[in-house]
């Protein structure tokens, strides 16, 4: 590690941090007007986060972005489909069945389905409906990752696809039950994770820049924004299912 | 210092945790599919020893210093006594919030310029396009759109309208936009609705709305405290549309 990217990137970190630490303070002392609690806490903390960002680039370029680029070449070259359609689901499935923001909002749901008769009010009833939640928007997303990049592939407008998607969304709300509605809609935000969406996006500018005719810029992006929409309609299939 | 230790000891391994399911894909189908070495293992794996140390030292510092002082303000600026209301008072005026909203879009605003998703996708951005595409400029545009949506969410909470009216209003906005905007964009905009909503602000938009939703009368926090993020997701493509579909009548 060169001594002063480093620092560079220490010093850029700080700075997009910097308007978190601006709106906490003004709005704590200033609207509020309670002093900040635990100072030398909050200091320490924010190095940590500043420490974190640093790090995270640094792999970013190094290793994930190279990663995610290689693999879509090497698939793009062995040209077989059907194994890149398989490592396309794969990818989307594995990334988000264990995401923790994914497990806590599955939770939630579980606790409101319940309170709202839904499903028994047992333990392993909730336990049950949460489960089969985090299955269903993973499943989802796996499915949106393969079809995206079977789009990319062959080159479908990303627009219609995304067009039909939303289409599907608001077609099925009127038919869902209220309560799942608003986390359905919450789902599809937090299946992207921090590793997931650099790896998703450079599989897919990878595959875009190494398939003839495809240009990485129009083509290569939309798999996250089709990853974030399938759990929508899953959730709110899944919610009227159960 | 010990139990400090032991705590970042736990998120690292969690991080961990959470990453094995992605490696053991990568690397299975690295051996069995592809079955060709990496160009550069050794730079590969401390990479990814940088992104996992990374998360780990992220989550925690944000753990220990932002969450709990962002949760604690959610609550405090949504108390009744904070806004000087009595709390059996029915149809309140959406104006006494005023502070919410303007807490809720600066939150948005700071958190997601600060999301590490949003700027992975950012720098491959502005790498793909040659530099057409600033990733600082692509970054403040998906912020601001958070900002509104955000704040639009928190208005929403408050009045009590259905989220379902907003959220279909906003496609159409979007169908409308997509039909006009610059083709480069499409899908980079549609990608920052998605990336937007990750590690810092889904923690703080979440106890906003939940706040909210407890505290403001005839609202049901099980109900109406969802629906923020489905904002926050929204809005930035709004916001990155036209945002090339401003620099675009510019040229």
């Amino acid at each position: 590690m060169i001594k002063n990217p480093f620092i560079k990137q220490l010093f850029s970190s700080f700075l997009d941090l910097a308007p978190i630490l601006a709106v906490v303070l003004i709005f704590q002392v200033l609207i509020i007007g309670q002093p900040v609690p635990d100072v030398g806490k909050l200091i320490i903390g924010t190095l940590f986060v500043i420490l974190g960002l640093t790090l995270f680039v640094q792999g970013l370029e190094q290793s994930l972005f190279p990663l995610g680029e290689a693999m879509a070449f090497a698939f793009a070259r062995k040209g077989s489909l059907f194994w890149l359609l398989i490592f396309a689901f794969c990818l989307g499935f594995g990334t988000t069945v264990a995401e923790p923001a994914l497990i806590a909002i599955a939770d939630e749901a579980a606790s409101i389905a319940s309170k709202g008769g839904m499903i028994e009010k047992t333990s392993a009833a909730r336990n049950n409906y949460a489960l089969g939640l985090r299955i269903t928007v993973a499943l989802s997303v796996g499915f949106a990752v393969l079809v995206g990049v079977l789009r990319i592939i062959r080159g479908w407008p990303l627009f219609y696809l995304i067009i039909g998607g939303y289409c599907c969304v608001i077609v099925i709300t009127p038919f869902a039950p209220a309560e799942i509605i608003g986390i359905a809609y919450d789902s599809g935000g937090v299946t992207t994770s921090t590793i997931t969406v650099p790896l998703v996006t450079t599989l897919g500018v990878g595959l875009a820049t190494a398939i003839k005719g495809r240009n990485p810029m129009i083509d290569g992006f939309g798999l996250i924004a089709f990853a974030s929409l399938t759990p929508m309609i899953f959730v709110m299939a899944y919610g009227m299912l159960i | 210092m010990i139990g400090w230790s032991t705590h970042f000891a736990q998120t690292l391994l969690a991080t961990c945790r959470d990453i094995s399911p992605i490696a053991a894909i990568i690397i299975g189908f690295q051996l069995l599919v592809i079955r060709k070495p990496l160009a550069h293992p050794k730079k590969m794996l401390t990479g990814f020893l940088y992104v996992l140390l990374g998360i780990a030292f992220f989550l925690e510092g944000l753990d220990m210093a932002l969450f709990p002082l962002g949760k604690l303000m959610a609550t405090q600026l949504t108390m009744p006594e904070f806004l000087g209301i009595n709390p059996d008072q029915p149809n309140l005026a959406w104006q006494t919030y005023f502070w919410v909203y303007v807490f809720a879009a600066s939150v948005g605003f700071a958190t997601t310029l600060a999301e590490p998703s949003l700027l992975a996708v950012a720098i491959k951005a502005e790498q793909i396009s040659g530099g057409t595409i600033h990733a600082w400029g692509l970054r403040i545009a998906v912020s601001i759109g958070v900002a509104l949506g955000i704040a639009l969410g928190a208005f929403r909470i408050v009045t009590g309208t259905e989220l379902y009216y907003f959220i279909i209003a906003g496609y159409l906005v979007v169908l409308i936009q997509t039909l006009f905007a610059p083709k480069m964009i499409i899908g980079l905009a549609y990608d920052s609705g998605g990336v937007t909503t990750s590690t810092v602000t889904v923690p703080l938009v979440t106890a906003l709305g939940l706040g909210l939703a407890e505290n403001v009368p005839g609202r049901n926090p099980l109900v109406d405290g969802f629906g923020l993020i489905a904002f926050a997701s929204l809005f930035p493509i709004i916001a990155v549309l036209s945002y090339a579909q401003i620099a675009h009548w510019r040229k």
